[in-house]
C-alpha cells in the first residue's frame, strides 16, 4: 500500500474533510497539480474546480471548490477554499447560478484587470459544466 | 404602605416579566447553540490560515517590497477601530464590555495625538460609541441578518480594504468579544492592518523548510491575495465569536433576570399575605370589641 499523508480541506464556515489519503489532486491556478507522501513543500493559489483525494481504504472523496490556496507542507496537505461543497451535492443548476454571477462580474469589471478574472472565473466555470 | 390591590397587581406584573425573560433565556439558549456551533466551525480556517501566512510572512518580513498589508504605511497616524457588537440589546455587559474598550483604547489614542475613526458593526455599538466619540465614527454597517454568511463580511472586508488602499488610515484593529464559554466572553481588540503574526522563534527554527518552499504562481503575489483573505476571514471569525458572546451573554442576563424576578414575587407574596392576615386580625378585633362594649 502506497504512503499516506494528512489531507484537510477547510472552508469558512467548516471542517470538511480530514484523512489520511494516499493522493490528492488539487486545481491550482497555474495548472492542476497531484501531490503523493512526501511531497516538497508548495504552496499555490486555486482557481475554481474539483479538489479530489484518495483516502486510505481507496475511497474517492470529491469535491467543488471556489478559490482559495493549497498548502503543501511536511505535515500533510491543507487545502484553504473560499467555498467547498462535495461533488454529489453539486448539479448543473448551481453551475448555471454560478456561471451567470460570473457573467455579472465579467459585465460589472472597472478595468481590464479585473475583467481579465472574471472572464477566466466564467471560463473555468464553463469548462466544469462540460465536464459534469 | 401599598394597599393589597396594588400589592396584587405587582405580582400580576413582575410575574409576566419573569415569563419574558424565561421566553428570552430559552431562545438565547437554543440560538447558541448554533451560533456556539458556527463560531467553533470557523476555527480550523482561521486558525489554517494564520499558519500559512505565519510562514510566508517569516520569509517576507523585513524586506522592503512586503506588501503594505504586512508592513503598514510607515505612519502610525490615522487609526481605524472596527468595533462589531449585537443589533439588539437585554444581553447584559456584553455590548457595554465591547464600546468600553473600544472607547478606552480611542481615547487613550486621542491623548496621543492620533487621529481616530470608527466604524461600527452592529446597531449597539453606534449607539453607545456616538453619545462621547459621535465625530469620529465614519460608517456604521447594520448586520440585519439572521444567518451571517461569508460573501457579507467579504463585503465589509473590501470596503474596509478600499479605504486602506485610498490610505485614509494606517492601523486598523478589530474590537469584538471572544467566546469562551457560556458565562464568560472576552472583550478583545486585534489589530489586523498591518497583519500581525505570533510565530514564535522555535516554531520558526523546527520549521526551517520555509526557505525551501515553492510558490506559485509567486510568493508576491501569493502574499497578495492572501493578506486580504485574511483580513476578511478574521473579520468573519470575530463576527461569528460575537454572535456566540451575545446569545451567551443574553442568556446568563435573562437566567438572572428570571431567578430576580422569581425572588421579587416570593417577597411580594409574602407581604400580601402578611397583610391580608393583618386586616383580618383587625376587622376580627373590632367585632370582638365591638361585642364586648355591648
Amino acid at each position: 500500500m502506497a504512503d499516506t499523508f494528512q489531507f484537510e480541506l477547510v472552508s469558512p464556515d467548516q471542517l470538511l474533510l480530514s484523512e489520511a489519503v494516499t493522493a490528492a489532486v488539487v486545481p491550482g491556478t497555474e495548472g492542476e497539480f497531484g501531490v503523493g507522501a512526501g511531497h516538497s513543500p508548495f504552496l499555490s493559489t486555486m482557481r475554481p474546480g474539483v479538489v479530489r483525494a484518495t483516502g486510505a481504504n481507496g475511497d474517492q472523496h470529491e469535491y467543488f471548490v471556489r478559490g482559495g490556496f493549497a498548502d503543501v507542507s511536511q505535515s500533510g496537505v491543507t487545502v484553504l477554499a473560499e467555498q467547498a461543497i462535495p461533488m454529489s451535492e453539486i448539479n448543473a443548476a448551481y453551475l448555471d447560478q454560478q456561471i451567470q454571477n460570473a457573467e455579472e462580474d465579467v459585465a460589472d469589471a472597472r478595468d481590464d484587470i479585473e475583467r481579465q478574472q472574471a472572464e477566466l472565473v466564467l471560463s473555468q466555470l464553463q469548462e466544469i459544466k462540460a465536464a459534469l | 404602605m401599598a394597599s393589597l390591590k396594588d400589592l396584587k397587581n405587582r405580582i400580576a406584573s413582575v410575574k409576566a416579566t419573569q415569563k419574558i425573560t424565561k421566553a428570552m433565556q430559552m431562545v438565547a439558549a437554543a440560538k447558541l447553540r448554533r451560533a456556539q456551533e458556527a463560531a467553533e466551525a470557523s476555527r480550523p480556517y482561521a486558525e489554517r490560515m494564520g499558519t500559512v501566512l505565519g510562514n510566508l510572512a517569516a520569509g517576507v518580513q523585513g524586506r522592503d517590497d512586503a506588501p503594505k498589508l504586512m508592513a503598514g504605511t510607515g505612519k502610525e497616524q490615522v487609526h481605524l477601530l472596527l468595533v462589531c457588537t449585537a443589533e439588539r440589546g437585554l444581553c447584559g455587559g456584553f455590548n457595554s464590555s465591547i464600546a468600553k474598550l473600544a472607547r478606552e483604547h480611542a481615547k487613550k489614542l486621542i491623548a496621543e495625538g492620533k487621529t481616530v475613526q470608527i466604524v461600527t458593526i452592529g446597531r449597539k455599538g453606534f449607539d453607545a460609541l456616538k453619545r462621547d466619540l459621535g465625530q469620529h465614527i465614519v460608517e456604521k454597517i447594520e448586520l440585519t441578518e439572521k444567518k451571517i454568511e461569508f460573501g457579507r463580511i467579504k463585503q465589509i472586508a473590501d470596503q474596509i480594504l478600499t479605504m486602506f488602499e485610498e490610505e485614509k488610515f494606517d492601523v486598523c484593529t478589530l474590537f469584538y468579544s471572544r467566546f469562551q464559554s457560556v458565562i464568560s466572553q472576552v472583550p478583545t481588540a486585534s489589530q489586523i492592518i498591518p497583519a500581525t503574526f505570533d510565530v514564535e522563534d522555535d516554531d520558526k527554527a523546527a520549521s526551517g523548510a520555509t526557505a525551501l518552499y515553492d510558490y506559485e504562481p509567486g510568493e508576491q503575489e501569493i502574499l497578495e491575495t492572501l493578506l486580504p483573505r485574511n483580513i476578511s476571514v478574521q473579520i468573519y471569525s470575530a463576527i461569528l465569536e460575537n454572535a456566540a458572546s451575545e446569545q451567551g451573554a443574553r442568556m446568563t442576563a435573562m437566567d438572572n433576570a428570571t431567578r430576580n424576578a422569581g425572588e421579587m414575587i416570593d417577597k411580594l407574596t409574602l407581604s400580601y399575605n402578611r397583610q391580608r392576615q393583618a386586616q383580618i386580625t383587625k376587622e376580627l378585633i373590632e367585632i370582638i370589641s365591638g361585642a364586648e362594649a355591648l
